[in-house]
């Protein structure tokens, strides 16, 4: 075997005695563990593959035992995680299929390619599933949008977005932003997309039948990117600046191109195996793709279209070019895909074979430039189980009285105060640059509880959300993962939708540290159980990790992604009330809980003691309620409490339907309290007049709580609690201090 | 009556104009390819929105060269109908086919929302099923949507009657506020908001449904009882 590589390359020898794997993140150990699976030490381009396909990124292997908690079947789940991306069946021979993806670190140092790449690769594992992607969301976290540095990464990273997804021509429907210290320097950008596909259609990423060729579609492949997903998998720090190299450039012209070329090959039903090239690019779809068939592959090297001139084996397995997508066909089929990329103006190239020794076999001028186990690569990763601690803080919050600071008396200041917060403002400032209404089926456009997109030719649609509230996973992560499922099913359910299932984003600090991985368990924990109980299995997701900056951990931030299917867009609901004299109820009991609530953050400066309680059995009892009661046409509007609670709830009914609202609250709790309160399983509901007591009687025969709480009536919002006023303000007002908070801060 | 929907490498509108005319019309609508040299069996012609060419150089200016373009501007010289939405109205200015350019927002970003559009003209073919001056809800969703001509250019278009709709509220920095014109003929329709995301109420707005109808009935008034339907 030719050790012969480039000569500004350490050589096998070097990479040992210098240690030059540990600059991939590679340990001692794991080093030891590869030089015996090889047989001998690895060379420059070995090293190179074994450290992205054993980083974190690639391996999950800090996360691997955990992600084992969460519930991944389900009647309906017919794929799970491990392909490029979960599917649900709908029903018709049709299903969804959906994943979420982050794209933190690139983003944290070039915000607008950064953003546009993590759209433009889960748009790839979408399609390459064989899926027609339909719909993008996203859902993105700041530091305060205060300092210059978190302005410009919140315009670039939406720029991005919306550069990516414009012009490929999927809507951006729905999403979520919030802004908290936190995460400065360290910004989340997690993109999910949701697509279509017939039942027949579905592809799988495996290298079958030996000697079949092996092609690679897409443009050429650069220097960009290289590392990436090493570069995901540490902290960020001051020389994070200094590996935008690492950072990959997108062109969504070129991925339509290669959608609408692929979604092609693959409906002409020749296609064996397919992959999209994400994170370690053509190492990890490779290498994931023999091992999934069982097989090996060669690659030759010199087939691979290269943008730039003398390219190292090493570059080129490495790099993270975009746009680029793997795939087996018989031999008898080439020439028909061939002429279908050929058509397209996409390149394709034969670059390899698929072969049955387990090995992956790399050939660039004639010689054999690497040559490893598959199994090693993709299999033998080492999986840590990492030592896990209660943090201080935790056992300090235990003690902490949310209800210590003086009573808030101007109640109509401390809605606006809280209406004009960046994380509950209206974010038409974000979604009005990207086109969410391309493909003609977006039935619910952003801004309501969860976007509805419609299935054509069918009376049913997809109802689909993004949601975590991380000041709540941080006070108490098991109950915060709770609470981000549930209110994702809240979400979803106010659609007038059944979920289905999630895909997560887990994002959280360092798991080298024992009050991290702490965290990174309890949430897990959380949410596995919401999951198992609302019956909404987790089909596939992402894990980000080492998510820090100079102050610390980000609040652990366990994004859930959830898709839910609309029975008739008859159900289709709105959180805007509707109509002058309809009735407005609320289900659900309301305690006293501001821990983590955006009232505390706001009013107080503070997030701290425990966040709000959640009973698992108690929400399932109000979703199945509720989403009954749309269905036998009672509703008029719905909305789940979240940030800002029965206050901003009541809000922004009001002013996405333009009308007024005349509620009477009775509470035992302090009016402050009781109006900004954050306590879990509330959804308001309005119904006409003449279905208000159906509806009342309905819910009650659930045995949820429902309070009658007002009528919808003039153009103001006026609240009285026990017969005090506490709030009276014009909508009109509402309306302007939350629709400008964002706009004014981004001037 | 029987209508193409352009596709150029980018385009992302035009499964969107081929379900309009289908459900709005029910009158066949075939796609055809920036390749195509002949566009003798159609009707009328809709050029989609989306970014062709990934709007690489200028919005249109690649598209402008494609072989089915020369066919577009005979077809326009026949008098055949052409509907250029977003990027296919970029694309028509691009190709002299309209005067005038679209340039940047002047909010420098791109925008998506419904907006309130006047009916300057009902008189052209695609406009006579809306009264003068109406107003109706269409969406844009562009970032280069800003109408620009020089005032030689402007004074003709006044005179002319070749502004189509106007924006009650203008999103784009769009000179007199255009937001569609015509040829000098009337048998050519440029304009940014997307009438073909406007034909069912479900998705927000039914108005632009009467686009479509109005050229139907254009077609029928001048090659008689020809259509079946």
């Amino acid at each position: 075997m030719a050790q012969q590589v480039s000569a500004k390359e350490p050589t096998a020898a070097q990479i040992a005695e210098q240690k030059i794997y540990q600059q991939f993140g590679v340990s001692d150990s794991e080093y030891e563990l590869i030089c015996s699976f090889m047989g001998r030490q690895p060379n420059y381009t070995e090293i190179g593959v074994f450290s992205v396909m054993w980083s974190e990124h690639c391996a999950y292997k800090n996360s691997k035992p955990l992600l084992r908690r969460f519930p991944t079947s389900g009647p309906r789940v017919l794929m799970g995680p491990g392909e490029g991306a979960g599917i649900v069946d709908i029903g018709d021979n049709q299903a969804v299929v959906f994943k979420i993806e982050s794209h933190n670190h690139p983003s944290a140092v070039e915000p607008y390619q950064g953003a546009a790449t993590g759209v433009g690769g889960i748009i790839r594992d979408i399609f390459s599933m064989g899926a027609r992607p339909v719909a993008l969301l996203n859902s993105l976290r700041f530091g305060k949008l205060e300092s210059d540095r978190v302005k410009y990464l919140f315009e670039h990273v939406v720029a991005g977005i919306a550069g990516y997804g414009n012009c490929i021509g999927i809507p951006t429907v729905a999403g979520e932003v919030m802004f908290d210290n936190s995460y400065d320097g360290n910004p989340l950008v997690n993109a999910m997309c949701v697509g279509l596909i017939d039942h027949d259609k579905i592809q799988r990423g495996v290298a079958k039948g030996v000697g079949n060729p092996v092609f690679y579609v897409g443009p050429p492949t650069g220097r960009d990117g290289i590392h990436g997903a090493t570069f995901a998998s540490v902290e960020l720090s001051e020389e994070s600046e200094a590996k935008k190299t690492a950072v990959q450039v997108g062109d969504p012209f070129m991925e339509k191109l290669v959608m609408e070329s692929t979604l092609e090959l693959i409906d002409s039903g020749i296609v064996l195996g397919i992959q999209d090239m994400g994170a370690a690019g053509l190492t990890c779809s490779s290498a994931e793709m023999a091992s999934k068939a069982g097989n090996g592959l060669e690659l030759y090297l010199d087939q691979v279209p290269q943008r730039e001139e003398g390219m190292t084996p090493y570059e080129m397995m490495l790099s993270e070019s975009q746009e680029r997508m793997l795939f087996v066909v018989e031999p008898k089929d080439e020439a028909q895909a061939m002429e279908i990329f050929e058509r397209w103006g996409v390149i394709c190239a034969k670059v390899g074979k698929v072969t049955d020794d387990g090995r992956l076999k790399l050939f660039h001028h004639g010689e054999v430039v690497g040559d490893m186990p598959v199994k090693a690569l993709v299999d033998e990763c080492p999986v840590y189980n990492k030592p896990s601690s209660v943090p201080a803080y935790y056992e300090a919050n235990a003690d902490v009285d949310t209800l210590r600071y003086e009573e808030v008396k101007d109640l109509g200041g401390a809605l606006k105060q809280v209406l004009a917060s960046p994380t509950v403002a209206s974010k038409a400032w974000v979604y009005n640059q990207y086109d969410y209404m391309v493909r003609t089926s977006t039935a619910v456009r952003p801004g309501s509880d969860a976007a509805v997109v419609t299935i054509q030719g069918t009376r049913k649609g997809l109802a689909m959300t993004t949601d975590c509230n991380g000041r709540y996973v941080y006070l108490d992560p098991e109950v915060g993962g709770r609470i981000a499922v549930s209110e994702a099913a809240r979400n979803i359910v106010c659609s007038g939708a059944e979920p289905l299932a999630i895909t997560d984003n887990l994002n959280f600090g360092s798991p080298e540290k024992s009050d991290i991985f702490w965290q990174m368990e309890r949430a897990v924990d959380g949410m596995a159980e919401a999951c198992r109980v609302l019956d909404t299995p987790v089909i596939g997701g992402n894990v980000s990790l080492y998510n820090e900056n100079a102050s610390g951990a980000i609040y652990p931030t366990p994004v859930v992604g959830m898709v839910g299917l609309v029975h008739d867009t008859d159900h289709i609901t709105t959180q805007g009330f509707k109509q002058e004299g309809d009735v407005i109820f609320l289900l659900g009991d309301t305690k006293a809980e501001l821990g983590g609530s955006e009232f505390q953050y706001v009013v107080h400066g503070a997030t701290e003691g425990r966040p709000p309680a959640l009973d698992l059995d108690t929400e399932k009892k109000l979703l199945s309620s509720v989403l009954g009661a749309i269905q036998q046409g009672l509703v008029q509007s719905a909305h789940d409490l979240s940030e800002g609670g029965l206050a901003v709830a009541l809000a922004e009914s009001c002013i996405s339907g333009s009308l007024g609202a005349q509620v009477h609250v009775e509470t035992g709790l302090r009016p402050d309290v009781a109006l900004f309160s954050e306590s879990q399983s509330r959804i308001l509901l309005s119904a006409s007049r003449d279905k208000a007591e159906q509806l009342k009687a309905y819910i009650e025969g659930q045995g949820v709580p429902v309070a009658e709480i007002g009528i919808v009536e003039g153009d103001s919002l006026v609240v009285d609690i026990n017969g005090a006023s506490a709030v009276n303000e014009s909508v009109g007002g509402l309306k302007q201090v939350w629709e400008d908070a964002i706009p004014c801060l981004m001037k | 009556m029987k209508f193409a929907v352009l596709v150029f490498p980018g385009s992302n509108c035009d499964i969107d104009c081929y379900k309009a005319v289908e459900e709005t019309l029910g009158e066949p609508v075939d796609y055809v390819w920036h390749t195509a040299t002949d566009l003798s069996a159609y009707d009328c012609i809709l050029v989609p929105g989306g970014f062709s060419y990934g709007d690489y150089l200028r919005c249109g200016a690649i598209s402008r060269f494609a072989p089915v373009m020369s066919e577009v501007a005979k077809a326009a010289e026949q008098g055949k109908y052409i509907l250029g939405i977003c990027n296919g109205f970029q694309i028509l200015t691009e190709a002299g086919l309209l005067p005038g350019a679209l340039l940047r927002n002047t909010s420098m970003k791109f925008r998506c929302h419904d907006t309130v559009l006047k009916v300057a003209n009902n008189r052209t073919p695609f406009t006579t099923d809306f009264s003068e001056n109406e107003e109706i809800v269409i969406p844009i969703a562009h970032g280069e949507g800003n109408y620009y001509c020089d005032e030689e250019t402007l004074a003709r278009l006044q005179e002319n009657n070749q502004i189509v709709f106007t924006y009650s509220s203008n999103p784009n920095g769009s000179v007199l506020d255009i937001a569609g014109i015509c040829n000098e003929r009337g048998n050519v329709v440029g304009m940014m908001p997307h009438p073909e995301r406007a034909v069912n109420s479900l998705l927000g707005s039914e108005d632009g449904k009467r686009m479509f109808t109005s050229i139907l009935k254009a077609w029928r008034d001048t090659h008689g009882a020809a259509s079946v339907r």
